[in-house]
């Protein structure tokens, strides 16, 4: 449509390829964690995520050789293999932690008593000496060595059942659930309602109290908290999921209000002025007509408001508290990175358990979000 | 009880609830309080139509007034007084104890930062977004990708960035990217957060990466939305690209670039999660919203604790004016 048929296809290619950066850049960070949620330990902190996906040289921790002995011409043997995986290649070997690449593959080096090692580049290795091992603390290996791309599924299995590792991620899953669902489903109605007496019946005072709902939209809730706070204490709720729900339901309900409101000025006029000659009352022009015809307004709130409460941290802090048994996953993750920081097998797969939910959410419903989105903020 | 069934419980005495309270009110309005039938039918179909909208808004303003608008007040009360005292009132003491505090001056000072620097890269990488992938095939997917981030938690999404920054000593494999790209390019590695005040600015890229989706979906309806001709009698006139985005599109949409601009400013004051998570306020990041959490729930000092809260307040209101003139403007 634009530009001139010359400089087209340059701008054409620009365009594709700024756009190609732009999505990389926001993509990367989060590729990032979840490639890392997948590998372990070891892997993350001994190379970056983005070298995952190809062979990897390193050393590996030491190994002590153990294993059955048996004679064999006069010389007492162990052997075996020092690597798990076929696919690992011995690049370099030693036998103490100042010179771990001493030696090439397949080099016979003698150890004390006569004991002689070698280790072949598939890490076979055999270890003979004179006399019986019986007794004798058999040497460490220190192998450099290429591996293949590994990923597991061990970090999962350790933060949502585990009992050491990222202990209660599973059960902040369970506690997040707890807290978004409620949250998300009861200030529907009531908005609902409101947003349909301030959208569609004559009574005075509606003006102000629209331009209330738009007010109390900016509000910052940190003002909320100590009054709330000792509220709920005073009427006996004091800290917990009642508390939360409350909370949630009371800050949710402007945008909720306006966002419903918004929807329903625009819904056709003659539907609900036949209705009502035909004798309908608002109650029933609420419940059979407007109700169901507003539902992409309906489903474009819950979505904000199950990512909001899903995602929420202050109000979950302050109205649940900080018991550990109570700690929803966005909590449990402040605390993680404060105790685990540096191990990021944990905290990378905590936090994707934290996201899958929200994700998966907005890719199945994200026409809904953008356009509640739309209703919310384009006049 | 266990939590889950409790929820269960809720939800359903919730609905129930609320569903149960419209009816019977509206029942005992139109049937025992003002029957429409009877000597008096025209007086009393009146007066339920006047009484029935306050049914339907009855438990919204109540929610509303009791979760919202009191706290306003209880909060600038609290401000008024000190917790040690047994709550007596001491007048301006907290605000004046708030402004001696260089943390404070620390939080307002990068508080103006992200306000510029947060709302400006966001709008304008969404704006751009928002153009580019317009034009293209894939544009579409591009566009998903570039709004996931909105929905990822600001805890998530700084667990993510702080692997970005992550930092090994020299001499070890670099893991965070930003780390391993800055090794390449021949610099040492740095401990990227704790160098300020640059570290403001890795902590506003969370906020600016999550925000820039919305942006661009905002502005992208926009774009679309403006009318055809005026793109065209551009080119007729022989505009390049340029000059047809930034002098004929641009000022086009300009009411929507303010809309978008305000709503990321008021993101930008509630943030508190990313700072918590990163730095929680240290190596000079303390942000408003932060340092209000830490006097309310760490040094339980709740009388400058609401002061600080008062200024976010007080902050926010000018957005709130512009709002609520803005919406009562498009009503007549």
């Amino acid at each position: 449509m634009e530009g001139m048929a010359g400089q087209k296809s340059t701008l054409t290619w620009a365009v594709h390829i700024s756009v190609a950066l732009l999505v990389a850049l926001w993509l990367f960070p989060t590729v990032g964690l979840l490639v890392s949620s997948f590998r372990t330990a070891e892997q993350i902190s001994n190379s970056g995520w983005w070298s995952a996906f190809s062979a990897q040289k390193g050393q590996l921790p030491a190994i002590r050789i153990s294993g059955e002995e048996h004679e064999d011409g006069g010389l007492y043997v162990i052997d075996g293999n020092l690597f798990g995986s076929a696919e690992t290649t011995l690049s370099a070997w030693g036998t103490s932690s100042r010179e771990p690449e001493a030696y090439e593959p397949d080099t016979e080096v003698e150890l004390k008593d006569g004991w002689t090692i070698s280790v072949a580049k598939s890490g076979d290795f055999r270890l003979t000496a004179p006399q019986s091992f019986e007794g004798e603390r058999l040497p460490r290996v220190f192998a450099t060595a290429t591996t293949p791309p590994e990923f597991t599924l061990q970090n999962y299995k350790n933060v949502l059942f585990g009992t050491t590792a990222g202990a209660g991620v599973g059960q902040a899953f369970l506690n997040t659930l707890t807290v978004a669902i409620p949250a998300t489903v009861i200030p529907i109605l009531v908005a609902a309602f409101a947003a349909y007496a301030l959208a569609w019946m004559e009574f005075p005072g509606r003006a102000l109290l629209i331009a209330a709902v738009v007010a109390l939209l900016v509000v910052p809730l940190q003002l909320a908290l100590i009054p709330l706070l000792q509220l709920h204490n005073a009427i006996g709720i004091g800290k917990g999921y009642l508390g939360v729900w409350l909370a949630h339901t009371g800050f949710g309900l402007p945008l909720a209000i306006y966002l419903l409101r918004n929807y329903m000025v625009g819904l056709p006029k003659d539907i609900i002025e036949n209705a009502r000659v035909d004798g309908a009352s608002d109650f029933q022009i609420f419940t059979k007509i407007v109700l169901p015809l507003s539902f992409p307004a309906l489903a474009s709130f819950a979505i904000f408001q199950f990512l909001w409460t899903w995602n929420d941290l202050l109000v979950a802090l302050v109205f649940l508290g900080t018991d550990d048994d109570r700690l929803v996953l966005t909590a449990r993750l402040v605390n993680l990175m404060g105790s685990r920081g540096g191990q990021w097998e944990i905290l990378a797969t905590s936090a994707f358990v934290s996201i899958v939910v929200p994700l998966i959410v907005f890719f199945a419903m994200q026409k809904y979000l953008v356009r509640g989105l739309l209703a919310g903020s384009v006049k | 009880m266990h939590p889950a069934l409790q929820a269960v419980l809720t939800i359903v005495i919730g609905l129930g609830g609320c569903i149960g309270y419209f009816w019977f009110s509206n029942q005992l309005l139109d049937k025992v309080l003002f029957p429409p039938r009877g000597p008096n039918i025209g007086r009393n179909i009146r007066r339920a139509e006047m009484i029935r909208p306050w049914l339907f808004l009855f438990p919204a303003i109540f929610a509303l007034g009791l979760y919202l608008a009191y706290p306003v007040v209880a909060t600038f009360w609290l401000s008024l007084t000190d917790r040690n005292q047994g709550g007596a009132f001491v007048g301006l003491a907290n605000y004046q104890q708030m402004l001696r505090e260089a943390k404070f001056w620390e939080a307002i000072r990068n508080n103006m930062l992200w306000l510029i620097v947060v709302p400006a890269a966001s709008t304008g990488f969404g704006l751009l977004a928002a153009q580019l992938t317009d034009r293209i095939r894939w544009g579409n997917l591009a566009k998903s990708l570039i709004f996931m981030p909105m929905a990822i938690s600001f805890v998530g999404a700084s667990v993510i960035w702080k692997l970005v920054y992550d930092f090994r000593p020299i001499g070890q494999e670099q893991i965070g990217i930003l780390n391993a790209f800055w090794v390449w390019l021949g610099g040492a590695p740095q401990t990227w957060l704790t160098i300020t005040p640059w570290n403001n600015f890795l902590l506003m890229m969370v906020l600016i990466w999550i925000q820039t989706g919305f942006a661009m979906v905002i502005l992208g309806a926009a774009l679309r939305g403006i009318p055809e001709e005026t793109v065209e009698a551009a080119i007729v006139d022989g505009a390049n690209p340029f000059q047809i985005f930034f002098k004929i599109k641009v000022p086009q949409i300009r009411s929507t670039i303010v809309v978008v601009w305000t709503t990321i400013t008021l993101v930008v004051l509630k943030v508190f999660d990313i700072v918590l998570a990163m730095t929680n306020g240290q190596w000079q990041t303390q942000v408003l919203a932060n340092y209000m959490y830490d006097k309310l729930f760490r040094a339980f000092d709740w009388g400058v604790g609401s002061a600080a809260a008062m200024v976010i307040m007080l902050l926010v209101s000018p957005i709130l004016v512009w709002n609520v003139i803005n919406a009562r403007r498009e009503m007549r």
